[in-house]
């Protein structure tokens, strides 16, 4: 089992250039922050469900650049039908990291349904990813860094993770503050 | 067949039948062409058959079928931030499962364009259709979606095209509800 902060560290110790990240609310996107603040990242603080799909547009817009979701189990599970999107896109740019501790993790720790029967990576081959695992070690982490250049996906990956609590590390919440600084690193003006 | 600009085999049906076919469909394909809309997120209707074929036959643009229209939203916000233009196809009665996504959209100032073909308006036939068609407009208002309601086929595609000048040159959210007196009854037969 991982400990969710030093797997996310791990995963981005060597940042590919040009990667775009986007966070699920909650724990995941304090995880991304915590792991080294980017303008190529974007935090989501709320649209649960909506982090895969922000994924896939941007990775259709971007087809030359990798693009990474990082999210929890339970912001993937409300958003589960666009698994099956994506893999009627096959975003070839679109790597997915589940960070799963089997519970709602900001709303007192009920268990999800991933400690209830859902298998994600399941999931995923079913809707057509090109790929998908289960990682529970950091060396299996360390061979991730390998993938986020070249994502050959779409591809979803379920990190298994302690549900222990971790400190709060909070990016900015503004929202377009975000989308502006996100933008402009892809030399994109505002508005 | 339908023509595939992406996709697999599962999308490879016969193209549903338009309620009713009409060039004001060819004339908002386009309006959202010539904004130069690049992604099409869209839950299939009826009325938007045509625009959704087009869409999967054309070069430059990547039709997005959605499991459910709030994915759509989101798919947007994406597109934008990746600095691509997309436009989110869907009936009235997806609005109601858009609400909460469309928080994104305030928060981000995300410009968002969306064409809705209305049901349960006009000659109805499918109670099930009314209620949600009834709160469309309130719904997107609360949620700080402007509202251009198309009642005429000649008004459609300037409509459309002036949405997406609101849309995507001034960073607005803009809904244009397609009466569905314009789309055409539905046959029941």
């Amino acid at each position: 089992m991982l400990e969710r902060r030093e797997a996310v560290r791990s995963l981005l110790a060597d940042r590919p250039a040009g990667l775009l990240v986007v966070a699920g609310l909650g724990t995941p996107a304090y995880d991304l922050f915590a792991a080294g603040d980017h303008d190529a990242n974007f935090y989501l603080w709320g649209a649960m469900g909506g982090a895969a799909m922000i994924g896939l547009g941007l990775a259709l817009a971007q087809p030359d650049r990798p693009v990474l979701v990082l999210t929890g189990d339970g912001e993937a599970l409300m958003g589960l039908g666009a698994l099956a999107t994506i893999g009627a896109q096959k975003p070839a740019n679109l790597m997915i990291v589940v960070l799963d501790n089997g519970h709602f993790g900001e709303t007192g720790m009920q268990k999800s349904h991933t400690s209830l029967g859902t298998d994600l990576p399941r999931v995923a081959e079913a809707c057509g990813f090109a790929w998908a695992e289960t990682v529970r070690d950091m060396g299996a982490i360390a061979a991730l860094r390998g993938r986020l250049a070249k994502p050959a996906g779409p591809g979803l990956v379920r990190a298994i993770i302690g549900a222990e609590p971790t400190p709060k590390a909070l990016p900015a919440r503004d929202g377009a503050y975000l989308a502006t600084r996100f933008r402009a690193a892809l030399g994109l003006g505002p508005g | 067949m339908l023509p595939t600009s992406q996709g697999g085999p599962a999308l490879d049906h016969a193209v549903p039948a338009d309620t009713a076919s009409a060039a004001w469909k060819d004339e908002v394909f386009a309006a959202l062409e010539g904004a130069g809309v690049s992604q099409v997120h869209y839950v299939p209707d009826a009325g938007h058959a045509t625009l959704i074929a087009r869409a999967h036959a054309h070069p430059k643009m990547r039709a997005v079928p959605l499991t459910t229209e709030e994915e759509g939203v989101a798919g947007c916000v994406g597109a934008w931030l990746g600095g691509a233009r997309a436009v989110l196809l869907m009936q009235s009665s997806g609005v109601g499962n858009c609400i909460n996504m469309l928080s994104l959209i305030r928060n981000c100032g995300a410009p968002f364009l969306t064409l809705v073909t209305m049901r349960g308006e006009w000659a109805e036939f499918n109670p099930w259709q009314v209620p949600m068609s009834r709160a469309t407009e309130t719904v997107l208002e609360a949620m700080g979606v402007a509202v251009q309601r198309v009642d005429r086929a000649e008004d459609a595609a300037e409509t459309v095209d002036a949405a997406a000048s609101l849309a995507y040159g001034a960073s607005q959210a803009v809904a244009v509800l397609l009466s569905q007196r314009l789309i055409g009854r539905k046959v029941w037969k």
